[in-house]
């Protein structure tokens, strides 16, 4: 089954496609009706195209790593420690962390529908929501893993985490070596979006900028 | 329902293909759906089990061709039909032949509410009175139960047992939440190991975490 890329370019001259026009008939009779405010649609959009974003989660795996009893407040009650940093809300109520080791390595999915940590890394790219990665993460977590170029030794337990309640699951990766003198902010830089879902590990000194 | 959303397990449905450098939105249509979704689902009309149900209740074949937000915008159609916002001729026509009722229309999510609310959530705890059945450490098995309605039991789990991980308190039941009811049971993170969902050989050390309500379970002895 094809069809489940949303990432094909379309020339701003085209006409609009059949279910463009569908959305604006919703929201202009929703609007006609009185029933939502196009300035809050806007706002919304705003907040999470713009705001919200996996740099508050790259923030809380840096400070895990430069605090240790931050981390372990962390992996004890992840919502109340996100919360201190100022990341709350919707799709985040009932947090949970679980940390990458030299022993255990997790992954995050949502095999029912598309349940991510908004609060934390925003909203969730194509392919995680996506038919090829709900139907093999838990089947063959190392399958999917070799798709994101992530080998691990056969001794490493893998943990997938199947998001089927409102409880939503961040990945703690494993700090690089290289890293121990570095700050909060420029660890922030190797935390990448995909080692918090846990597909990738974190960018080590010397890859680059990370790309998100 | 075991219906196309279900998809644990599944196969022939072709490569990951993760984008470089992915923009939040593909298309300024996509932007709309999710805002209208969010804003209309802050008037109060359909839980959050009402709206995956309206999402999974179309045929699977189209439900796996749909892209993402295609799927979105099929549940909110369902959606403000049923539940009243509009009637099915104002959605086909596109256009309003009275406006909403004013008990409505004072729940409408604001422009400057938008930050509060959603920073704010909501959370899906319930007191209840009954005691947990089960302990961390203890066996269970996913009952092997196919309700037509919606339901948070994958497919994959049903009939396997497991060892209980996390008891997180009483959570908001999705099956009774997805017809209107709001009641709690005890919710549990349950590990199944992989040899026990997909049999041997398995994969080598790896294990599924899901997390199952108390009416999903039954003891494993």
């Amino acid at each position: 089954m094809s069809g489940n890329h949303q990432h094909h370019d379309h020339a701003h001259t085209e006409p609009p496609s059949e279910v463009a026009l569908r959305v604006k008939a919703l929201e202009s009779l929703l609007i006609e009706k009185g029933l939502v405010d196009p300035a809050a649609l806007d706002e919304l959009i705003e907040t999470y195209e713009h705001k919200v974003g996996p740099h508050h989660g790259a923030r809380v795996v840096a400070r895990a790593w430069s605090d240790p009893s931050f981390k372990d407040w962390l992996l004890r009650d992840a919502t109340a420690a996100i919360a201190s940093l100022g990341y709350a809300g919707r799709q985040g109520e009932h947090l949970r962390v679980v940390e990458n080791t030299p022993a255990v390595h997790n992954l995050v999915v949502c095999t029912l529908c598309s349940c991510y940590p908004w609060p934390v890394l925003g909203l969730p790219p194509v392919w995680y929501k996506s038919p090829p990665y709900r139907s093999r993460a838990v089947a063959d977590p190392r399958g999917v893993l070799a798709e994101f170029g992530t080998k691990l030794p056969d001794d490493v337990e893998i943990r997938v985490w199947d998001s089927t309640s409102e409880v939503r699951f961040m990945v703690l990766p494993e700090r690089p070596p290289g890293t121990e003198r570095w700050s909060e902010a420029e660890l922030a830089k190797l935390v990448t979006r995909n080692a918090m879902i846990g597909v990738e590990k974190a960018k080590s000194p010397g890859d680059g900028a990370p790309a998100r | 329902m075991n219906g196309g959303h279900d998809l644990g397990g599944m196969h022939g449905l072709g490569p990951i293909e993760p984008e470089a450098d992915e923009p939040v939105f593909h298309h300024a249509w996509e932007k709309r759906v999710f805002a209208l979704t969010l804003a209309t689902g802050a008037l109060g009309r359909w839980s959050i089990d009402m709206g995956r149900h309206a999402r999974e209740r179309q045929h699977p074949a189209d439900y796996l061709r749909h892209t993402y937000y295609e799927n979105w915008l099929a549940g909110l159609e369902k959606l403000v039909v049923e539940r009243g916002l509009v009637s099915a001729d104002e959605l086909a026509a596109g256009k309003a032949s009275s406006p909403a009722d004013d008990a409505m229309r004072a729940r409408v999510l604001q422009a400057a509410d938008v930050a509060r609310v959603m920073a704010k959530g909501g959370s899906f705890e319930v007191a209840i009175d009954a005691p947990p059945r089960f302990a961390v450490g203890d066996r269970v098995r996913a009952i092997n139960r196919h309700p037509s309605g919606h339901t948070r039991e994958p497919r994959y789990v049903r009939g396997r047992i497991g060892v209980v991980h996390e008891h997180y308190g009483a959570h908001v039941l999705p099956d009774r939440s997805a017809a209107g009811q709001r009641e709690g049971r005890h919710l549990y993170s349950v590990r199944f190991e992989a040899g026990e969902l997909w049999g041997e050989p398995a994969v080598p050390a790896s294990a599924v975490y899901a997390d199952l309500w108390e009416d999903y379970l039954e003891p494993a002895g």
